[in-house]
């Protein structure tokens, strides 16, 4: 066998091999994807719960909490960037953190500080890499949250929530992460987590379309769409019930972004890896088409030294 | 009349159905629900949930802090931690 065609051979087997590597990165993707769906329906029953149950104290009492108060200053903001904990996702990790690097823009444009923390390897060496100040990394988990891993966040942000400004602390909240929309789409996204904007059923179809004056467009409130509660009896009294459901509806939030950024990262990996394997069957059939060619051309080669040889031979014996 | 109950936890649904009685226990004491109940809103202190099916069945459930609504007898057993026993 020719050089040539040994090393044609050699770039097969091994892009066979990988081939079924992502092959079955692929299959495991897409087994998980149904499971990572499951866990977003799964969990939105409790959101649902807190969201009406929030939106209703809000409405009916005037209870004013620090989580919904809008500070009247903001000066520093945190932002949580949730990206995955392994690669072979395609521009997953690149996308949510590109939605990230806009938002810290837009923030220091504002005159805010900004402090960053991460969820996910991925989004932990970007920034360490890049000798970004961290002030709190969780690793892990970006496949299969847990409630105690929302909770776990849900604390750490609220008590730098609460510090004052001058000890580091924050005025508001960022979640950077990534929404599962369906399998083929993940939109990359942020919301402000704190403070809350619970809006009356009143004024929630006005500013429904119109973004709020000042600040960044908030895009998530908790909505009363049009829905007049019943008068609740609060027990003990709205403050409290407040105060309890406050942190709940904050921990539920963070879980539902972690779910969904679970989704997308299975589903972004799935197409990135069906891609993979889409290339490396064409690159076989390339490898397997210019190894042909080469063989064939070694026979037409050994062909012709045949035909030439018994030509020459021919030749001379005439002349005996 | 019956009342219509859910009893969720933060990452599922723990059950679901039509009831009779249910009884909680909240930051200010045991309450106990049947229907035509008022609206209430009320902090779960923890400990056992029974509720009784409209068939007299008993069920029981764990929940661990939360939250309980009624309005129009439907009865939502909201908890950060909840298993039925």
């Amino acid at each position: 066998m020719g050089a040539q065609q040994r090393v044609f051979k050699a770039k097969i087997n091994s892009t066979k091999s990988l081939r079924k590597i992502f092959k079955a990165m692929e299959l495991i993707a897409a087994s998980r994807i149904q499971k990572a769906i499951g866990r977003v329906k799964a969990a939105s029953p409790y959101a649902n719960a807190l969201t009406r149950a929030v939106s209703a104290v809000a409405t009916q009492s005037n209870v004013d909490h620090t989580l919904t108060t809008e500070p009247e200053e903001i000066r520093r903001a945190a932002v949580v960037v949730i990206g995955p904990d392994r690669g072979f996702a395609g521009a997953y990790s690149a996308n949510v953190i590109r939605e990230a690097e806009e938002l810290i823009r837009l923030l220091t444009e504002n005159g805010k500080d900004v402090h960053l923390y991460s969820v996910g390897r991925k989004a932990e060496t970007y920034y360490t890499f890049r000798d970004r100040d961290l002030k709190k990394s969780w690793t892990g988990f970006s496949e299969s949250p847990q409630a105690e891993h929302a909770r776990e966040i849900g604390e750490v942000l609220l008590e730098d929530f609460h510090t004052a400004f001058e000890e580091d602390g924050v005025d508001e909240i960022y979640l950077v992460y990534t929404r599962f929309k369906s399998s083929v789409t993940q939109e990359p996204e942020y919301r402000r987590l704190i403070p809350l904007e619970v809006v009356d059923a009143e004024d929630a179809a006005e500013t429904d379309q119109v973004p709020q004056s000042g600040g960044l467009p908030d895009r998530d409130k908790a909505k009363a769409h049009d829905e007049v509660f019943p008068l609740y009896e609060f027990e003990p009294g709205p403050a409290e019930v407040l105060d309890a459901l406050l942190p709940r509806y904050i921990d539920s939030r963070i879980l539902a972004a972690l779910l969904n950024a679970a989704a997308s990262e299975q589903a972004a990996r799935q197409q990135a890896m069906k891609t993979a394997t889409d290339n490396a069957d064409e690159l076989i059939k390339t490898y397997t088409r210019l190894a042909n060619t080469a063989r064939q051309a070694e026979i037409t080669q050994e062909i012709s030294e045949i035909v030439g040889g018994a030509d020459s031979l021919a030749a001379s014996g005439a002349d005996d | 009349m019956s009342l219509n109950v859910t009893v969720v936890a933060a990452d599922r649904s723990i059950w679901s159905g039509e009831a009779k009685r249910v009884v909680a226990r909240t930051t200010e004491g045991e309450i106990g629900i049947l229907s035509g109940h008022e609206p209430v809103l009320a902090i779960v202190a923890g400990g056992e949930v029974r509720i009784v099916t409209a068939d007299d069945q008993t069920v029981r459930a764990q929940a661990d802090g939360g939250f309980l609504s009624v309005e129009n007898d439907r009865v939502n057993i909201v908890a950060d931690q909840a298993e039925l026993v």
